[in-house]
Parts: structure tokens; C-alpha cells; sequence
């Protein structure tokens, strides 16, 4: 198993340096360091939810909700910000709000067993409604300055907050999956949950964790999203699940649970945002985008399948 | 009551439960709204739920062998528009071979996830993930952002969502509504009759057995995906009837509401078990709130996703909690489940 998965990362490395070099060599300002920090910030609220994801495929489950938790923390803070909060303080509500949000999915799920499918199918359902039910039909915005600058300008020298966000998040979460006892938990509850329940270990506190880590994770990116953009709807962040979940599979994390690893989704994630920086600049249009990386979800499952057929076959002849 | 609990089966309490759900949302709502309990009423909502009522029966026989198709919305807009855009080229086709082509169309995008999650051993949830942006990638290309309109489809399908087949005193039942159940009976009965329908349940239920049975499993589960798609191929059909206008986003969100009814409905989303009259029910009940909320004072209609998601989620939350009390209370907790 450990061969197939450095077999793996081995292959994402060899297609991220091909999309890489494929960008530098026709697009002369890729390279800038610039390009290099819009190309993460174009997506960087997806991606900091896709580190949570992994730790959740990897226990084997899934959260479906993450996107309209996303779109109702904009929401919230816009309308508190509108109804004459400070930011630091409706900021402040919208983790709450992610932390209500997780709660609820970690009840539903490890206190009363739904499968979590089902769950955040309905809560994505729900949360994104009661996004709806504060705006309305508006776009809200008028955000103070600062939110703003914080949100679209550099912290340190050129690298604004999300991104410093996200690389603290990547090592930290990193470190918690690959290194400490809990990362060990997640991984072996999501391998087999009976047998991990059977040696002791109490999966519903290890779930539970998950997906307020997830929710709050989907908050705090759904703040950067409305401090990014400047204004916020009842559709913001619509369908982004999608994209996270696809860049957590490609990284090698199986949908049953028990395999994966954060350097892997790294690459697939490095991999996504140079493919559509690729396919902008050759003027492919956002959905096609969308359908090419449908294609690269589908054959990251597929392919390797293909593959072990024919070995066997071959060992057979 | 005890006794009553333990000699009903798990599925027709089920069912009871949704049938008196439905009853009460309904009393409460024409205490609400003014001449709620009309004819008028019953034919809006009979119309809506006749278009999601195929996608849902589709969506049930996937869900029952333990899958999931996420690509139904996809596929009911791309067969909305194709076929709306072939009936503007070819306006005198014959209304049947119209149904058959929508069912035809859908059924091809069926068969690619089927081929790739059967054959090519790709879990459906990927599979489908995938192919709903594909498909709807495709239509948006495919379509070139054009719109198809009423003005340019055949007189006979515009005017096909009021076209009454016959009348109960104020309840007229349409032809998109008789034809929604028609395909409810032939699948139910189909699903409870014929051996060949049940290994639907069969694979859903317990794979590894299916297969020791010889059973050919890959089989059944691409055989659920065509037919899925050939039901959201009749959606479509319907949904073009009904709307005339079809743009990119035809049936986004569909997929939705397909699971939640289905889901509502009683289908275990861990395959096995279901009856497609639950399915019908929780379609009803689902687009009856859906309908009645648009038309009540006292909520917005903004709430309506955000009631939606809650009714789903409590339905779930009941039914698990009920059939574990109910499996304890018949003393078969052995196992630890």
C-alpha cells in the first residue's frame, strides 16, 4: 500500500511539473511572484476547506455542507456588519456560527448515526437557506476599510492573511494527521470504525471533531471570501464543494476511508489551480473548466483501476 | 399499541408515518392560507410533483443497490434542451417517439456513469460528482448560452401540461401527472413482483451475497443507472413541457430534490430497502411544503430552502430514531447495531 500511494504522489508531482512548465513557457508573467500569490488567492478559500475535507474522506465520511456554511458565515458577517456591528465582532459571530453549524452535523452524525451523506446533504440544503432567508435577493457590502485591505492586500510584504492562513493550516493539519495520536485515530477509524470501536476508541468524539473542525474551517473561509470580494449574496460560494472534494480525491484520498495523505493533496491542489490558470489563459471558458476537471476526478479513480485489471491479467497469462 | 407496533412491518409504519406528515401539513396549511383545500390547488402541486416524480423513482432504484446519481439535474437539463431544440428543427415528430427520444437521450448519459461505475469500479459518488459538471459543462457549450423558447416548440407540447385526461369533480388529473404515475405503479409493482426488479434491493442490500448467488451485480447496478437516466430523461421531458423556456440551468438543483424525496420517502441511502410508494409520498410532501410556503403570508418565501433542509433532516433523524427504538422494542438488539 505504501508503494501504490509514493506511486501516486510520484504521478502528481510528474503532472504538476508538466502543467508548471506548460504555464511558464507560455504566459511570461506566470512566474512573477505576483501571479504566483493570485493564483492561490483565486482560490484560496476552497482550498483551505479541502485540508479539513482530507482528515474527514480519510475517517470516511463526508461534508457536503462546507460550501453553504461557507456562504452563510459572508452572509452573517455581511448583515451584522450592516446592522451596525464592528467587524472584529461579527467576525467573531461567524465562527460561532460555524461552530452551532458543525455542531449539529457532529450530533446528527456521531451522536445519532445518520450517515453523514445524508446529513450535510440536507444541512447544505438548510444552511444555505437560512443564507437566503437574511439577504434576501440583496448583495450586501460596505465593508470596513480594514476588512477589505485585509482581505485583498499583503500581511507580510506580499502574502495576505488567507494564504498565510492556509500554509499554517497545512502544516499544522499536516503534522496532526501524519504525526499525533489523534491523526493515527482518524486514519484507523476510517480503515475499519467497528473494529476501532471494538479496540477502544471512541469514534464519535474523533467524528464529532471532524466536523466542527469543518464547519469552522468552512466559516473562516467564508469570511475571507466576503473580505476578498467586497460584497456578498445568498449564492456565494454555491457549489464549491464540488471543487474541495475533487481536489482531495485527486490527492490520492480514497472515498472509503483509511488512505491518503496531506502531501498528496497539496500536489492536487497545486495541480487544479495551474490547470485552470492554464486553460484561462488559452481562453477556456469557466465551465469547460469545471467539466475538464469532472474528467481528471472521474480517471484519478478510474485509471489506476484500469491499471491493476491489466497487471492482473498479465500475471495471469 | 405495543402489540400493534411489533406485528406492522418496519416499511408500512414507514409509510403510515409520511401519509399522516402529509395529512397534517396539509390541514395546517388550509387553516393558513384562504381556499387552500381547491381544485386549483391540488392540480399545482399534482403538475410540480409530476415533474420531479420520474427523477425521484430513478434516483430510488440507484440509491436502493447502494449508489448515488448526482448527475440527474445535469441530465434532465441537457434532455430538456436537446429535445426542445430537435422538436424546433422537426416540429411534426410523433408525441410518443418525443417521450422515447427525451427517455433515450437520458438513458445514454445513464449508461456512461453506469459503464464507469459498474464496469470501470468507480464509486458512484465520483462518478456522478464528475459527470454533473460535465454534463452540464457540455450543455453550456453545446447550447452556445442560447436559450430555447415556447414560440418555437410545437403547439401540442405547449399546451401538453393542461391537457386533461379526466376530472374529479374540481381535481382534474393531467396527462403529465397520470403519465409521472404510471411510471410510479410500473415500477412498484415491477419492484415487488418481479425477481428480476428485486435484485435491485438485493444488491443494495448485501452485495457479497448477490454475488455468491450468482447475481451479476456490475449488471444490475448499470442496468439502475440507465434506467435512472431514462427517468430523468422523462423529467426533462416534462420539465420542458411544463416551462417552454430552456436555458443553461435547466434542472440545476434537481439532483437535490430528487434525494431529498427520496430520501423523505423512506429509501435507506444505504441500499436494500424502499418502496416506491414512499417515494411517491415524499415527492408530494416535499413539493406540497415547496408550493404551499410560496403562497403563505405569514414566511417569506426565502425560507423555503431553509425549511426544506430542516424537514429532511428531522424525517431522517425520526426514522432512525424510530426504527432503532422499534428494533429494540421487538428484542432483536443482538449485535450491537
Amino acid at each position: 500500500m505504501m508503494q501504490s500511494l509514493k506511486s501516486w504522489e510520484g504521478g502528481l508531482l510528474a503532472l504538476f511539473c508538466i502543467t508548471f512548465a506548460l504555464n511558464a513557457a507560455f504566459a511570461p508573467e506566470f512566474l512573477t511572484l505576483q501571479n504566483q500569490i493570485n493564483l492561490f488567492q483565486l482560490s484560496i478559500e476552497k482550498i483551505i476547506v479541502a485540508l479539513v475535507m482530507t482528515l474527514i474522506i480519510i475517517n470516511a465520511e463526508i461534508d457536503l455542507s462546507v460550501a453553504s456554511v461557507m456562504g452563510l458565515s459572508a452572509v452573517v458577517f455581511a448583515f451584522l456588519v450592516n446592522h451596525g456591528w464592528g467587524g472584529g465582532a461579527a467576525a467573531a459571530a461567524c465562527l460561532v456560527v460555524g461552530f452551532v453549524a458543525g455542531s449539529v452535523n457532529a450530533v446528527l452524525i456521531a451522536r445519532i448515526g445518520i450517515p453523514s451523506l445524508v446529513v450535510t446533504l440536507a444541512m447544505m440544503i438548510g444552511f444555505r437557506g437560512f443564507a437566503r432567508v437574511l439577504v434576501q435577493d440583496q448583495s450586501l457590502g460596505d465593508f470596513p476599510g480594514w476588512v477589505t485591505n485585509l482581505g485583498q492586500k499583503g500581511l507580510v510584504g506580499p502574502l495576505p492573511l488567507s494564504l498565510l492562513l492556509f500554509f499554517i493550516l497545512l502544516i499544522v493539519l499536516g503534522i496532526v494527521l501524519h504525526r499525533t495520536g489523534f491523526g493515527r485515530q482518524v486514519v484507523v477509524i476510517g480503515t475499519n470504525a467497528e473494529v476501532a470501536r471494538f479496540s477502544g476508541l471512541n469514534v464519535g468524539r474523533v467524528k464529532a471533531t471532524l466536523f466542527i473542525l469543518s464547519s469552522l474551517a468552512a466559516a473562516l473561509a467564508g469570511l475571507l471570501y466576503a473580505a476578498r470580494l467586497g460584497s456578498v449574496r445568498g449564492d456565494s460560494a454555491l457549489g464549491f464543494e464540488l471543487d474541495i472534494i475533487t481536489m482531495v480525491l485527486l490527492g490520492g484520498v480514497s472515498i472509503f476511508g483509511g488512505k491518503g495523505s496531506m502531501v498528496g493533496v497539496f500536489l492536487s491542489i497545486l495541480i487544479i489551480l495551474n490547470l485552470r490558470n492554464g486553460m484561462a489563459l488559452i481562453n477556456v471558458t469557466g465551465h469547460v473548466q469545471t467539466g475538464v476537471i469532472g474528467i481528471l476526478l472521474i480517471g484519478s479513480v478510474l485509471i489506476p483501476n484500469l491499471i491493476h485489471d491489466l497487471r492482473a491479467k498479465r500475471s495471469r497469462a | 399499541m405495543k402489540r400493534l407496533m411489533s406485528s406492522t412491518s418496519p416499511q408500512t409504519l414507514r409509510l403510515v408515518a409520511l401519509f399522516l406528515a402529509l395529512l397534517a401539513t396539509v390541514l395546517f396549511f388550509s387553516t393558513q392560507i384562504d381556499g387552500y383545500l381547491s381544485g386549483r390547488m391540488f392540480n399545482r402541486i399534482a403538475t410540480s410533483a409530476a415533474v420531479v416524480l420520474p427523477i425521484a423513482v430513478g434516483q430510488a432504484i440507484v440509491v436502493m443497490t447502494r449508489n448515488i446519481d448526482l448527475s440527474a439535474g445535469s441530465t434532465l437539463g441537457v434532455v430538456a434542451y436537446i429535445t426542445g431544440q430537435t422538436l424546433g428543427t422537426m416540429p411534426d415528430l410523433h408525441p410518443a417517439l418525443v417521450v422515447l427520444m427525451a427517455m433515450g437521450f437520458g438513458a445514454a448519459a445513464g449508461a456512461i456513469n453506469g459503464i464507469l461505475i459498474a464496469f470501470g469500479r468507480v464509486p458512484s459518488i465520483i462518478v456522478t460528482l464528475g459527470t454533473l459538471a460535465l454534463f452540464r459543462s457540455f450543455l453550456v457549450e453545446y447550447s452556445n448560452a442560447t436559450t430555447i423558447t415556447t414560440a418555437s416548440l410545437p403547439v401540442w407540447l405547449v399546451d401538453l401540461p393542461q391537457k386533461v385526461l379526466f376530472s374529479l369533480g374540481p381535481l382534474e388529473m393531467r396527462l403529465t401527472v397520470v403519465l409521472a404515475l404510471a411510471v410510479c405503479v410500473i415500477v412498484g409493482l415491477a419492484l415487488s413482483r418481479l425477481r428480476v426488479a428485486r435484485r435491485f434491493l438485493a444488491v443494495g442490500s448485501n452485495p457479497d451475497a448477490v454475488q455468491m448467488a450468482g447475481i451479476n451485480s456490475a449488471w444490475v447496478v448499470f442496468v439502475a443507472f440507465v434506467l435512472s437516466g431514462a427517468l430523468a430523461g422523462l423529467s426533462g421531458f416534462i420539465f420542458l413541457a411544463k416551462f417552454g423556456n430552456i436555458t443553461v440551468v435547466a434542472g440545476l438543483g434537481f439532483e437535490l430534490k430528487s434525494i431529498a424525496a427520496v430520501v423523505v420517502g423512506g429509501v435507506s441511502i444505504m441500499g436494500g430497502s424502499g418502496s416506491i410508494l414512499g417515494v411517491l409520498m415524499g415527492t408530494v410532501l416535499v413539493d406540497t411544503i415547496d408550493n404551499s410556503l410560496t403562497r403563505w403570508d405569514l414566511v417569506s418565501e426565502f425560507w423555503r430552502d431553509a425549511l426544506l433542509g430542516m424537514l429532511i433532516m428531522a424525517a431522517v433523524t425520526v426514522d432512525t430514531l424510530a426504527s432503532r427504538s422499534l428494533t429494540r422494542l421487538r428484542g432483536r438488539s443482538g449485535g450491537g447495531q
